[in-house]
């Protein structure tokens, strides 16, 4: 066989011609390799006769070169769309070969959760907030006289024997685990009464940790959580702190909820009320209700008017500023709220109980 | 609490009718009467009136000899002809065959008859069944059997119990004849409110509930006069907080009735029905009358008695056998009725307003009673029977406060029915001894209500309340002057009053307005950053829980704690809820690890658990200065007060067991280890915003318990502990049943969030200057901490070392006993230039020398 012949122009067309229908036959990305070194290798007949072009006179060189050039570019033209066709073609092939079982377990450390009565304090805190209150903490294990004396229990009145205390060894003391969290509301009325000078009215929520002596069973534990409001400033009703429930109420249970408040006793509030809800079960519906005792009603917390001793205990005059204030479960309320039929779920620390709720509520 | 029996009710109040006990219940509500409970006397029919007709002794071979009896109850009879097998040989008249035990009857006696398909008390369902050879078809009832009293002495034979023959029918419902169909409402009085411990009182707020009209009980006329009756003295030379002990004393003398006169049956029921036994007709009848006005009532056997009774403080050492036959050693504040057997008021013959003494009580032979009707100090009493634990349904209302116009009118009430059902005489003049001071009126303006409730009430509205619920009001212009009633003691001042209004106006007709606060400060740093550190530890993986505070005294020992630890300062319940455990917890770990338990117990595998509280420590500094109640405070008050509290600080605390990752399809099991619970307690620093010193030295009355002692961690911030962490010391594991290599940190929250409180970070530019990065590989004597040649490395750069970080260690032959290498990956940069090779070379010389001057560090 001789040597192809850049001057040969039939020759050059089939060389190019065979070089475009190699590359169009390679099926891989190797085959296309193949084809290109052999047809544009050193030993390929068009690389051959481009070096012939050297020894060709300056008319030939100039015919020469211009075939050779069109031929490779036509080469380089097709090389280039075959490539990146077989390219794509093997990328897609890739992607589905290195598909994975997506429903395989993905995480091996387990979940961590905030536990429910904090996340529940918190939501709680947080419509407070946003209404401009500010949330107000003081100690667990507290005196005796912001428990009960600042909130007018007299010392020998039965009112201090319905609330069953946690004294510290010894009686006298006068310490003890804090039986709501009223003495905060106390406590933070001593420590902003100089704002109401400045026109400033308080209001606060206190959320926290309290204690009282009863056995846990399923409706009862000796350490549970209240979040309790007050509100002082010149010209607060019952209608205000009444607005306020059917908020808070609202907020925590829907639009559609309902309150309704009922006369109460408690020495730190007169008038006094229990609040109720609507029953969520039944709805006032069914006489045999069992949620709500076919009264068609649920407690869900205390309040009142502030009474003017306990304003007296803060150094604020009753005379100038009148007071609300309220105080509900935080248990009772994720018992309603999340269908929680057994305190001691809350209490035992079994972590599939707080992972039902994850990280807010 | 007052069980209300309906028909009790309904004397002193029209009940709304067609009214469900629900229905009262709810009116009851509307005015702050809670109701705890509907009963009934859980009697269910038939239960029915019979007569025995016939009555045939048969002996048993247990000796016992039973009657069996046909009986004639009407319409229930079974049809005349053999009776039911095995009773079926003989043809008897219309009735039933009974089997009855009881001997106290004859034929033709008329009887209480329960048949098959009732129900009695217990509840005990009634049916036919073969017994003593017969088919017995119920049962003859006796008083017990249907819950009427303690009398099962016999089967009730209802001429006996004081019914005529002419009114009774055999089939008629016994049901209704006995009462049984009484329905009770129990209700939740509160402390503010002694007089709704009466039929009186929770008539009288029915009627305020619905407007229904309203008889008062206690309006019957007293007869005769007041004068020298009984001599009562009144000698108290020790009021309690300024109070004499008693202010009303009312004795009357009832001579001549029968002490073996019953008491009739419908105060029987509605007593049982109250929830109090039948005791005698003596003493049904006061406590008929304390159920009925709310004034408890004594009964003396008048023979027993010698003049005069004195009202006396105890005298040390004396003592007193009460009713209930125990011996008191009594206190110098209880306040005793005595009479002077022996001279003057040497006997004790009971504690006032509480119980009364065995020797003077009425007996079966009592034909003379002296009835007192008095009014004690609610303070004494309520102090007395808590001393001795001795809550009477007398001390309940007094200490509640009792109405002062009552003794005389309860009095009274008690001595007519004494005569009505025994007999006897009521003596024209009685005691009263009567010290009780006027009641003060008490001013309010008429808007007064308006301005606290928020409903514009007219003052006829306001008055009109006021009045209903018995005070005496005057109008003078825009100012009402208000008496209070006698029975009203807890309405101390014009808030009281306002409630009246606005409970009688009702609750439900105040309107609901959302007051604007002031623009607010939102949460403090604390609050921010506690939620912060809750929250990152629970997305690392842990869950939070919340325990109880509370521990036992070997939990102390269980976590290894040595004698002279801070942590014995221990806090102690006066009164904890299981002896076992009286102490409050010192550290969040010593109860969190109860938590693992119970994780573990269930079946979890690995458990990581956190908590964020308090544990509490310290000495008690001392007594509480005295109480400040009703008046204000000052500063130094409050923070004596906050000095006696002992030390509560917050905290975070958690616990890792098992695998921090589980093994999978996709790699292998990472067990939790020390370095997580050093990890955990980083995430808390950044969430706080502070860096803590670590080492592994303890300070004085410190230790390293409940951590193993080589591999825990130290927190200092400025010097002082505030932290823990490591693996759990492999005995303590032991101890509690915890897994071995459990692990744990606890940190001190408060001062942390101190530290970073109005700490304002202030930026540093960000170099884009290109990065230079240098390997050494020291090696050092095994005791050198990592972290410090770390520092060193840092500090030697003089501000060009970005970063330094140890990542890897290696001990073995090659570098020889009692050493180690420590490989440091080191960034460096500056913050205008990039730096050169020989800039980069001077600061690797720089930490090379220092390393090897500080810590004999000599470069591999």
């Amino acid at each position: 066989m001789t040597d192809l012949s850049p001057l040969d122009a039939a020759g050059v067309d089939a060389a190019v011609e065979a070089a475009l229908a190699a590359f169009a036959a390679a099926s891989t990305l190797d085959e296309l390799k193949e084809a290109r070194l052999a047809h544009t290798g050193d030993k390929a007949p068009l690389t051959l006769a481009n070096r012939q072009i050297g020894g060709l006179s300056p008319e030939e060189k100039a015919q020469a070169g211009k075939a050779m050039g069109a031929a490779r570019a036509a080469m380089g033209r097709a090389l280039a769309a075959r490539t990146a066709e077989l390219e794509a073609e093997r990328d897609a092939r890739v992607l589905v070969e290195e598909a994975v079982d997506v429903t395989l377990p993905t995480s091996r450390q387990q979940p961590g959760a905030r536990h429910p009565i904090e996340t529940m304090q918190e939501r709680m805190c947080d419509l407070f907030v946003s209404m401009g209150w500010e949330v107000a903490e003081g100690p667990e294990m507290e005196a005796e006289w912001f428990n009960f004396d600042a909130l007018n229990f007299d010392p020998d009145h039965p009112a201090r024997e319905m609330q069953d205390t946690f004294f510290i060894d010894p009686p006298s003391s006068g310490l003890l685990l804090r039986t709501h969290t009223s003495p905060v509301q106390v406590r933070a009325a001593l420590e902003r009464r100089d704002s109401l000078e400045g026109g400033r009215g308080i209001y606060v929520v206190c959320p926290g940790k309290t204690f009282r002596t009863d056995e846990l069973d399923a409706t009862h534990t000796p350490v549970f959580h209240q979040i309790e409001g007050l509100a002082i400033d010149k010209g607060l009703t019952m209608a205000h702190l009444k607005g306020t429930l059917d908020h808070f109420a609202r907020a925590l249970f829907g639009p559609d909820a309902i309150t309704r408040l009922r006369p109460a006793f408690f020495p730190f509030t007169e008038p006094s009320a229990e609040m109720d809800l609507r029953c969520f079960v039944c709805g006032g519906d069914d006489a045999a209700c069992r949620t709500c005792r076919g009264t068609g009603w649920i407690e869900w917390g205390g309040c009142g008017m502030t009474h003017p001793n306990v304003l007296r205990a803060a150094g604020i005059d009753p005379e100038k500023y009148t007071a609300f204030a309220f105080g509900m479960g935080i248990e009772r309320t994720l018992m309603f709220r999340h269908n929680v039929t057994d305190m001691r779920d809350m209490v035992e620390g079994d972590v599939r109980f707080s992972q039902q709720f994850g990280m807010e509520i | 609490m007052p069980k209300i029996p309906l028909s009790w009710l309904a004397e002193s109040v029209a009940l709304v009718p067609d009214a469900t006990p629900v229905d009262i219940a709810t009116s009851l509500a509307r005015v702050g009467l809670e109701e705890e409970g509907i009963h009934g006397s859980g009697v269910e029919g038939p239960l029915v009136v019979g007569r025995v007709m016939s009555l045939v002794k048969e002996e048993q071979s247990n000796g016992k000899t039973i009657n069996y009896c046909r009986v004639d109850v009407g319409e229930f009879n079974d049809p005349e002809g053999p009776g039911h097998k095995p009773d079926n040989k003989v043809e008897y008249p219309s009735s039933k065959g009974i089997v009855c035990g009881a001997h106290n009857f004859v034929e033709g006696d008329w009887v209480v008859v329960v048949l098959p398909g009732a129900t009695l008390p217990g509840p005990f369902p009634i049916s036919g069944r073969k017994t003593y050879g017969h088919w017995s078809d119920g049962m003859i009832c006796s008083s017990r059997e249907l819950g009427l009293g303690d009398d099962h002495t016999g089967i009730i034979v209802l001429t006996e119990m004081g019914f005529s023959a002419s009114d009774l029918t055999p089939g008629q419902d016994a049901i209704a004849l006995l009462g049984l169909d009484e329905k009770t409402i129990e209700i939740n009085v509160t402390p503010d409110r002694g007089y709704s411990f009466s039929i009186r009182g929770v008539a009288r707020e029915y009627a305020h509930a619905t407007g229904a009209s309203f008889t008062d009980p206690a309006g019957l006329p007293v007869t005769g006069a007041a004068g020298e009756g009984f001599p009562i003295l009144i000698e108290d030379e020790a009021p309690v907080r300024g109070n004499v002990g008693c202010d009303r004393f009312v004795a009357r003398v009832v001579r001549g009735f029968d002490p073996s006169a019953s008491s009739p049956t419908w105060m029987k029921t509605r007593l049982e029905a109250a929830g109090m036994r039948s005791i005698s007709l003596a003493v049904d009848v006061t406590n008929y009358v304390m159920l009925e006005l709310g004034q408890p009532l004594h009964a003396y056997d008048l023979g027993t008695l010698t003049a005069p009774i004195v009202v006396r403080r105890a005298r040390p050492a004396e003592s007193i056998v009460t009713l209930d036959d125990a011996t008191r050693v009594l206190h110098g504040e209880d306040l005793l009725i005595t009479d002077s057997e022996g001279g003057h008021a040497e006997r004790a013959i009971g504690i006032a307003g509480v119980m009364g003494g065995a020797l003077t009580e009425v007996s079966s032979s009592t034909t003379d009673v002296l009835l007192e009707g008095a009014h004690f100090d609610p303070i004494t009493v309520a102090r007395t029977a808590r001393r001795h634990k001795l809550g009477s349904e007398a001390s309940r209302r007094f200490e509640r406060a009792v109405d002062t116009a009552l003794p005389p009118v309860a009095v009274q009430r008690a001595a007519n029915l004494l005569v009505e059902f025994g007999g006897g005489v009521i003596e024209e003049v009685y005691t009263d001894v009567d010290n009780v001071p006027a009641v003060e009126p008490i001013e309010m303006d008429t808007d007064y209500p308006s301005r606290i409730v928020g409903v514009a009430y007219i003052a006829e509205q306001v008055m009109d309340s006021l009045e209903q619920v018995g005070c005496e009001v005057e109008r003078d212009g825009e100012v009402l002057i208000i008496t209070r009633p006698t029975w009203r003691a807890d309405l101390e001042g014009p808030i009281n009053l306002v409630e009246e209004v606005a409970r009688l106006q009702g609750y439900e007709g105040l309107p609901s307005v959302l007051p604007v606060a002031p623009p607010g400060r939102g949460y403090t740093h604390s609050q921010l950053v506690r939620k912060s550190v809750a929250r990152s530890l629970a997305e690392a993986g842990l869950t939070q829980v919340l325990t109880y505070p509370f521990i036992s005294e070997a939990r102390l020992d269980e976590v290894m704690l040595p004698e002279d630890d801070v942590r014995r300062d221990v806090i102690r319940l006066a009164n904890p809820i299981s002896a076992e455990q009286p102490l409050l917890r010192t550290a969040i770990l010593e109860t969190l690890v109860d938590a693992v338990k119970v994780n573990l117990g269930r079946g979890a595998q690995d458990v990581a658990l956190y908590e964020t509280g308090r544990a509490y420590l310290g000495r008690l500094v001392g007594a509480i200065p005295a109480t400040y109640s009703g008046t204000s405070i000052t500063p130094d008050d409050v923070e004596a007060l906050n000095e006696a509290i002992p030390g509560q600080v917050r905290r975070v605390a958690g616990v890792m067991s098992g695998n921090k990752i589980a093994a999978g399809w996709d790699g292998h099991a990472t067990p939790w280890k020390w370095t997580d619970a050093l990890a955990m307690v980083e995430k808390v620093e950044r969430a706080c915003g502070v860096v803590l010193e670590i080492s592994n030295e303890v300070g004085e009355r410190q230790s390293t318990a409940p951590f193993h002692p080589g591999r825990v961690a130290i927190y200092r911030l400025e010097g002082q502990i505030v932290g823990v962490a490591g693996e759990v010391h492999p005995k303590v594991c032991e101890n509690l049943g915890l897994p071995a290599r459990t692990v744990a940190f606890e940190l001190l929250l408060d001062p942390l969030i101190d530290e970073s409180e109005g700490v304002l970070v202030t930026a540093s530019p960000v170099s884009g200057q290109v990065l230079a990065k240098e390997d050494f590989a020291f090696v050092v004597s095994s005791d050198v901490a990592a972290g410090s040649l770390v520092d060193a490395v840092i500090s030697a750069g003089d501000g060009l070392v970005e970063d330094a970080r140890v990542f890897d260690v290696y001990t073995g032959e090659q570098i020889g006993e009692g050493k180690k290498s420590l490989a440091i990956n080191v960034r460096m940069r500056d913050a205008d230039h990039t730096l050169s090779a020989d800039e980069v070379l001077e600061v690797r010389n720089a930490i090379i020398a220092a390393a090897g001057e500080k810590f004999g560090a000599v470069l591999r």
